[in-house]
């Protein structure tokens, strides 16, 4: 996709892109309107509710349903004989949805009913009587990789893996150039350090919920929470075994995701009982089935092994990355290879991924999805080396920094890239020379993600009073469709309140990609724009018929069609407003569409600076002072980038402090709830500061590059790297919880 | 089991309704008299998204029975706009861009409110303390608790 043919990227005075306006679905949510997952209700509606294992791993012999199905009120029973033999791939998401012949983690569902009331639903819960023979179970990623530990698979493991690794190694990737032992020889020093991270929930504050009906002609509607519905269509028809265009799917507002609704646990099971029922199913979960049974992101166990020369130049750096991602195949342990080291321009570079199971629920994505935890570690064992060698660690990242021509240590040579902006602008502002006191220490960590594009479909309609409708397929989690506004306002030279973007449902227009990557300001963004240039030719050949020059004598220019060059003659210029009220006489309605499979999304780096102080008596962590430094490409909201900076920031603070999934002997998980699975409350945190960079993605016309995800990769290494500075030494296992750090300082 | 009947006032509105025994405020408000502006994000208190005000104190109504209203003053986030004018919270909410999701927002207005009308100057740390029962991922608390303060000072410095 090359710049955009007039003004390129260079900087541009843009008249809407880079205002505050007010977002089009605000007020509905500031007034209680807005309708969410939970709050669809349909006629004759059934109330649907799952069945969950008590055991973390457990043979199921067999499942009596009968007295169940014999209670008044009770309408269907569904298991998994109910569903058809599912193609390979989505033979794990269905068993995630409902389990086959083993429950493989704590929470994982096992039967679903459909009943005239919740009251009832829950009673007849009580009266399925399943038979588990329990069976041993594993929830450590390096445990789970000893040998002889309980297998939840056999015979996964694909063709990457050694021979001779335990069956729950489902995986390696490896990744890297250069001779890490050469490397490693031309160092001053060398360190060797192991990291954990512990499990944590995308913690979304909205529950998973739908509401689905199908009728015997295989019809079906689907009412959902979702980053994407037409990943859930697509999975659920598969699931289902009907087609795609038979089963329409609405996106409701969504109450947060972060990467933890990019796939189905409720729909299919909601679609099945209403297929069984005939009538309408509404299902919503508690919030205790969402810590047990939803997407939490990988534990990790990373080792370390880095080089460094007295003056701070990095001469290898490698490492083994060993990722659990719950029952199934699939945790994110590839990307946290590829992302570990792709801040810095190294000549010796490799890291290698173990994918693990364990008997926890199936991983989901999770903002960044395997960065976080990559970065902390090689973020944190820069910043050991560097204060060992008396080193400034923001210099020394300034000195690795990868730049323009760099080769990543994935593979690709970058083109314009924002980290050293980032590095530059963090060493120069006040917060990094501001004084610190007793117990206060200050770190800082870079981060970065790769951003995506992918299947994208627009559709902008020009009404008959010349205002603008665009139809988009990507559900709005931040404020998207204001973006997408401002986007076509800008193209079109309207006003932005001229354009109203909505969320169209699967049947009115053709295949998208989730809400995740941080695509969609970029990837809709450049849908948008070529959708509303393709209307832009399409007025200006109105207007030339109408004045009955060549179309190629026309331009777009302020909103209005202007004749142009030395033939086109003298005509008072054609609002969009005026060609809207004439085009059932020029040829008829006026639209603009796009269709891509959108390439180009241009990475993303960001400095996270954080200064925090520690209670020597308690262990307890004070975040003290928070500065995001994050390239943003351009940003078309300025408020909604601050946003995502301050949002994944926090999460990577409650990663960093307090979050981890916490089992027992047995493997049942201990804290399915927000009281105990604690989230950064208001009263744990200061304002958290943002710059925003802008380095033009030449890969958008107006230069954006995705900003959702990056923000939350520095923070654990940041505030980790600050702990580590107030107490004087390193804390290299996540969360720092008050126990873990007093114990560290008593141990110095 | 038999209902219990209910009459109660929710944003000055007489209403009354038959609930079971065990049932919440909020399953209340949302499944049998359609208020789904309250949200129910843990149905245990912790998380603040189904803040309503009963006789002016803040409760969260998944911890209250729906039969505990009876003779009650209810105020919901439905009722927090007078007509089509916004409270200076809501407007300040969607200037601010305090909410991305916007999940825990009614929630947060909610509790926003009650924090000005017995304090019409808090501190950002008052602020903060006040709103730590309300939980929300998306935001990060910054543009929430400036909103917050910022119509504040608007609301002491109107006429």
């Amino acid at each position: 996709m090359a710049l955009d043919s007039k003004t390129g990227t260079a900087p541009r005075d843009f008249k809407i892109i880079g205002t505050r306006p007010a977002r089009p679905d605000g007020i509905d949510k500031v007034t209680g309107r807005a309708r969410f997952g939970a709050d669809m209700s349909a006629p004759g509606m059934l109330v649907g509710r799952v069945l969950r294992s008590p055991h973390a791993h457990a043979r199921i012999k067999s499942i009596d349903s009968s007295a169940a199905e014999a209670l008044s009120g009770v309408h269907a029973v569904v298991t998994r004989a109910d569903f058809p033999t599912p193609e390979a791939d989505v033979a794990d998401i269905l068993d995630n949805c409902m389990a086959g012949e083993k429950a493989l983690y704590d929470g994982h569902a096992v039967a679903a009913v459909a009943a005239a009331s919740a009251a009832v639903a829950r009673q007849a819960l009580k009266l399925i009587k399943v038979e588990y023979e329990p069976l041993p179970h594993v929830i450590d990623v390096d445990a789970a990789m000893a040998s002889g530990a309980p297998a939840l698979h056999e015979g996964r493991a694909n063709e990457t893996v050694p021979k001779g690794h335990s069956p729950n190694v489902m995986a390696r990737h490896a990744f890297g150039h250069g001779d890490i032992d050469a490397g490693l020889a031309q160092a001053d020093r060398v360190l060797e350090r192991s990291y954990r991270t512990e499990a944590t929930h995308q913690g979304y504050i909205e529950p998973h919920a739908c509401l689905a009906s199908m009728g015997a002609d295989g019809q079906a509607d689907l009412w959902c929470c979702t980053q994407g519905h037409y990943m859930v269509r697509n999975t659920c028809a598969a699931i289902l075994g009907i087609t795609q265009g038979q089963l329409r799917v609405t996106a409701s507002e969504i109450g947060g995701g972060f990467g933890g609704k990019t796939t189905v646990f409720l729909e299919p099971v909601a679609l099945m009982l209403a297929k069984k029922t005939g009538r309408p199913v509404k299902m919503v979960m508690s919030r205790a089935e969402v810590l047990r049974a939803t997407g939490p992101t990988a534990s990790s166990s990373v080792d370390i092994r880095l080089g460094m020369t007295s003056e701070g130049r990095i001469t290898a750096g490698f490492a083994e990355l060993r990722y659990q991602g719950g029952a199934y195949p699939g945790a994110p342990v590839d990307m946290g290879a590829m992302s570990a080291f792709a801040p810095y321009d190294l000549e010796n570079v490799r890291t290698i991924g173990w994918d693990v199971v364990t008997n926890r629920p199936k991983a989901a994505a999770y903002r960044a999805p395997g960065a976080p935890m990559a970065a902390f570690a090689v973020e944190s064992a820069i910043d050991e080396l560097a204060r060992d060698l008396g080193l400034d660690p923001l210099e020394v990242r300034l000195k690795n920094a990868a730049r323009e021509g760099t080769r990543a240590s994935y593979g690709p040579t970058y083109p314009a890239i924002g980290l050293e902006a980032t590095l530059r602008t963090a060493r120069d502002h006040p917060h990094w020379s501001a004084p610190l006191g007793p117990n206060q220490g200050r770190g800082v960590a870079c981060g970065f993600w790769f951003n995506f594009g992918g299947d994208t479909c627009v559709s902008l309609n020009i009404t008959p009073d010349g205002t603008v409708n665009l139809s988009e397929g990507n559900p709005d989690i931040g404020g998207s469709r204001a973006s997408m506004s401002m986007m076509a306002a800008e193209e079109l030279g309207i006003p932005y309140d001229k354009v109203r973007t909505v969320i169209a449902d699967t049947g009115s227009l053709g295949q998208n990609e989730v809400t995740d990557g941080s695509r969609v300001t970029f990837a809709v963004g450049l849908a948008t724009i070529e959708a509303a240039r393709a209307a832009k030719r399409e007025m200006c050949k109105r207007a030339a018929q109408v004045w009955g020059i060549d179309e190629e004598a026309v331009i777009w220019e302020d909103g209005a069609a202007r004749p142009s060059g030395p033939n086109a003659g003298e005509h008072p210029p054609m609002t969009l407003a005026e060609i809207a009220a004439i085009a059932s006489n020029t040829g008829g309605p006026i639209a603009g569409h796009h269709e891509v499979n959108a390439e180009g999304a241009g990475v993303s780096f960001a400095t996270h600076m954080v200064d925090t102080e520690v209670d020597p008596d308690t262990g307890a962590v004070t975040i003290l002072r928070y500065t995001v430094f994050q390239d943003a490409g351009k940003a078309v909201h300025p408020s909604y980038v601050e946003g995502q900076f301050q949002g994944g920031s926090v999460q990577g603070i409650g990663w960093a402090l307090n979050e981890e999934y916490i089992y027992d002997d047995d493997g049942i998980l201990q804290n399915a709830g927000f009281l105990d699975y604690r989230i950064p409350v208001a009263s744990d945190l200061p304002m958290i500061d943002t710059v925003i960079l802008e380095i033009p993605n030449p890969g958008h016309p107006y230069g954006v590059r995705g900003v959702g995800e990056t923000s939350i990769v520095p923070p654990l290494a940041a505030i980790a790297n600050a702990v580590s500075a107030s107490i004087g030494t390193r804390m290299n296992d996540l969360p720092m919880s008050p126990p873990k750090v007093l114990a560290a300082i008593q141990a110095r | 089991m038999s209902k219990i009947h209910v009459t109660t006032t929710i944003n000055g509105d007489p209403v009354d309704y038959l609930c079971d025994a065990g049932e919440s405020l909020l399953d209340v408000l949302r499944d049998r008299l359609g208020m789904t502006g309250s949200k129910e994000g843990c149905g245990t208190g912790d998380c603040g998204a189904c803040s309503v005000t009963v006789d002016g104190r803040l409760v969260c109504s998944c911890l209250m029975l729906g039969a505990e209203a009876e003779g009650r003053e209810i105020a919901t986030i439905e009722g927090m706009a007078d007509g089509e004018t916004l409270h200076p919270l809501q407007r300040k909410f969607i200037e601010h861009a305090a909410l991305q999701c916007g999940i825990c927002t009614p929630g947060i207005l909610v509790a926003a409110q009650s924090l000005l009308e017995r304090n019409p100057d808090p501190t950002e740390e008052e602020t903060r303390y006040w709103l730590a029962g309300n939980l929300c991922r998306c935001t990060g608390y910054d543009k929430i608790i400036r909103a917050v303060l910022d119509a504040a000072k608007e609301m002491r410095e109107a006429p």
